[in-house]
């Protein structure tokens, strides 16, 4: 009689691994034709015509492109930062706290995760028409400041739950021994609660810094005619044309973020280490 | 594991009238308990009695609804946990996973702004004194839970506490561990001279640990006093049942001198012979409390009259019966017998002998008897 397959001995069966390599194609054989097209010697992005890295050269002299990725950058580092610093405090405060109309709080925390990003683009770009004008011409960066706002408003919430979901594993008790040895409030949370969120606020990092540097939508509302971001300034390109040289800096950006992760999750992997030597 | 008592010694802990609700729940009903200095206090209980709420009330954890709490005289009802002279050991230990052991130990101290040449010193000390010598750089997932015991209780005892709080200290570990902490615990308690309140549902470790019990139930205090009072001087039949097991009879006063009582156990059909007065009324009614260890197994296989128990004119002190079956437990075996009219009762003999097990079997009709001296009377 033949035993029972185990869990990866699925994978050595032809018909998975064929929906698996057709997977695999399917998810990643238009980013490996974006690369392989960047280096293409040729205007038109249909046709093989030779190497060249003339695009990357082209892409660096393109002073306008350097300063929309320069300005998503920016704006990324810090709506990351400020959408940690609120998404950790609204996770412990809704965590920590028994208040009146908290579940409602919960719920409306949640809601920029589901409303439809059109909407949120507009309901800011109406907030900063009428409610709170984003001074005009201000010096770079502060000229960024709409845009980080809005980003913040809806990145927060993303990280609010990857941290909520951390804190459902800590030990209450574990603060309540800090207490009892002597620390305040205060020093508690910093002591014992922080440091048991450590990979939520990588991964909550994370996930802020990438939604920030590829939205497209509500930045398109918010961003004033003098601040482009990267994906604006892309979609305006082709809107003339898809030419390599949006290629090569697709390609950039995808090693960019590429690393980015593998130094985040190299990060984690020796915090955990470290835990357990 | 047994200490001498000591002299009386000063009050160090006081709960007065404190009762403690959650919602429509009462935890914690109107308890007024005093606790001296050098005591190793246990509060026992099953669960939901109250007992963790009332030691975490003593941490301040959580506040009373109604009530004072004193240590040394100073009223703390209301201070903070950082600022009371306790240390509490957790029941999950609660040992900070991302610092290291001497990390974990010296936090305290650290809070405190001990300098560091000190601080290291009397973490190292406290290292010692819980036999855990060369684990200070090891980090807590490397050790094995009776290790993480011993630091959750090093971390407390750096502090120099007044009081040091025990919250279900050894539930988490095997049976053997078990044993050994509790020897250490004591010990440790001797070394330090530091007031200990424990809180257990395991009536062994109170019995075993403590220098008093107060037994709680719903809330409310049932009884105060040392484990041997509590063992044989049970104040009411919930007592002495949670304490151990106990054979019940009820009974009526039917001679009441000073120098010994005869009790009609109607639910039987025998009459007991008590060694002291009772002082309670023939017409109250009452209990008769009697411990397994405490009922003797004779043969009546072949009509053998009824044995003469200790203590009591022939006649008294003994019942007919059959063993419906047994428990073999090495140290001794536990017998269930039937009586005649149907009751069962509990008796525990100890194996003194490699064959004694074999003295009785299934089946068997037996006599039960007790000494003028096993039973106690319950009166509630």
């Amino acid at each position: 009689m033949r035993e029972a397959p185990g869990l990866l001995d699925y994978a050595r069966r032809w018909p998975l691994r064929l929906v698996m390599i057709a997977v695999g194609l399917f998810l990643y054989l238009p980013l490996m034709v974006l690369i392989v097209m960047s280096f293409n010697d040729s205007r038109r992005t249909t046709q093989w015509k030779g190497f060249t890295l003339d695009w990357y050269v082209a892409v660096f002299r393109d002073g306008e492109l350097v300063q929309a990725l320069l300005n998503s950058l920016t704006i990324a580092a810090f709506s990351t930062m400020l959408s940690v610093v609120l998404g950790t405090l609204a996770a412990i405060a809704l965590w920590r706290f028994r208040f009146g109309g908290r579940t409602t709080l919960e719920g409306a925390f949640a809601l920029p995760i589901v409303v439809p990003e059109i909407c949120l683009g507009v309901a800011l770009l109406i907030f900063f028409a009428k409610v709170m004008p984003w001074p005009v011409g201000m010096p770079w960066p502060l000229n960024l400041g709409s845009i980080v706002i809005a980003h913040v408003a809806f990145s927060f919430p993303f990280v609010a739950v990857v941290v909520r979901a951390r804190l459902a594993s800590f030990d209450r008790s574990q603060e309540e021994a800090a207490r009892d040895l002597g620390a305040s409030q205060w020093r508690a949370l910093v002591d014992v609660v922080i440091p048991h969120l450590r990979p939520a606020l990588f991964a909550g990092a994370l996930l802020a810094f990438t939604l920030s540097l590829d939205d497209f939508v509500i930045t398109f509302f918010t961003a004033g005619p003098d601040t482009v971001t990267f994906p604006v300034k892309v979609y305006s390109m082709v809107r003339f044309s898809v030419t390599p040289k949006v290629n090569a800096i697709s390609t950039l950006l995808l090693l960019f973020t590429v690393i980015l992760t593998f130094v985040a999750l190299r990060l984690q992997a020796r915090a955990e280490a470290e835990r357990k030597a | 594991m047994f200490s001498p008592q000591a002299p009386p010694r000063r009050p160090i802990i006081e709960f007065r009238n404190i009762t403690k609700r959650f919602g429509p729940v009462v935890a914690v009903d109107n308890v007024s308990l005093t606790i001296e200095e050098g005591e190793f206090f246990a509060l026992l209980g099953p669960s939901g009695c109250g007992k963790t709420t009332l030691l975490r009330m003593l941490a301040g954890f959580e506040l009373p609804t109604s009530g004072k709490i004193l240590i040394d005289g100073k009223d703390i009802t209301r201070a903070a946990p950082n600022r009371r002279p306790v240390n509490m050991v957790f029941q999950s230990y609660a040992v900070f996973p991302h610092l290291t052991v001497i990390g974990n130990i010296e936090y305290g101290l650290r809070i405190e702004g001990v300098r560091a040449a000190e601080r290291r010193e009397r973490a190292e000390a406290a290292l010692a004194m819980v036999q855990l010598e060369g684990y200070g750089d090891r980090k807590p997932d490397q050790l094995s839970g009776g290790q993480r015991q011993r630091v959750a209780l090093a971390r407390a005892i750096v502090k120099r506490p007044r009081v040091l709080l025990l919250d279900e200290p050894l539930s988490a570990l095997d049976a053997k561990l078990r044993e050994e902490l509790r020897f250490e615990m004591s010990a440790l308690q001797d070394k330090l001279g530091i007031t200990f309140v424990m809180v257990t549902h395991d009536q062994d470790e109170a019995l075993a640990l403590a220098t008093r019990c107060a037994v709680m139930h719903k809330g409310s205090l049932m009884q105060v006093a040392t484990p041997a009072d509590l063992y044989e001087f049970p104040a009411s039949r919930l007592v002495a049942d949670f304490i151990g097991s106990v054979n019940l009879f009820e009974g009526r006063v039917v001679v009441d001198e000073n120098d010994h009582a005869i009790i009609d156990l109607p639910e039987v059909g025998i009459k007991a012979w008590l060694d002291h007065g009772t002082g309670a009324s023939g017409t109250v009614q009452f209990w008769l409390a009697l411990r397994p260890e405490k009922v003797e197994l004779h043969k009546r296989q072949n009509g053998e009259a009824p044995p003469v128990m200790e203590g009591t004119p022939p006649g008294y002190n003994v019942l007919k019966g059959t063993i419906l079956d047994i428990a073999y437990l090495g140290s001794e075996s536990v017998y269930d017998v039937r009586l005649e009219g149907g009751k069962r009762v509990r008796v525990i003999r100890p194996n003194l002998t490699r064959w004694d097990q074999e003295d009785f079997t299934w089946d068997e009709d037996v006599w039960l008897g007790w000494h003028a001296e096993g039973a106690h009377v319950l009166l509630q």
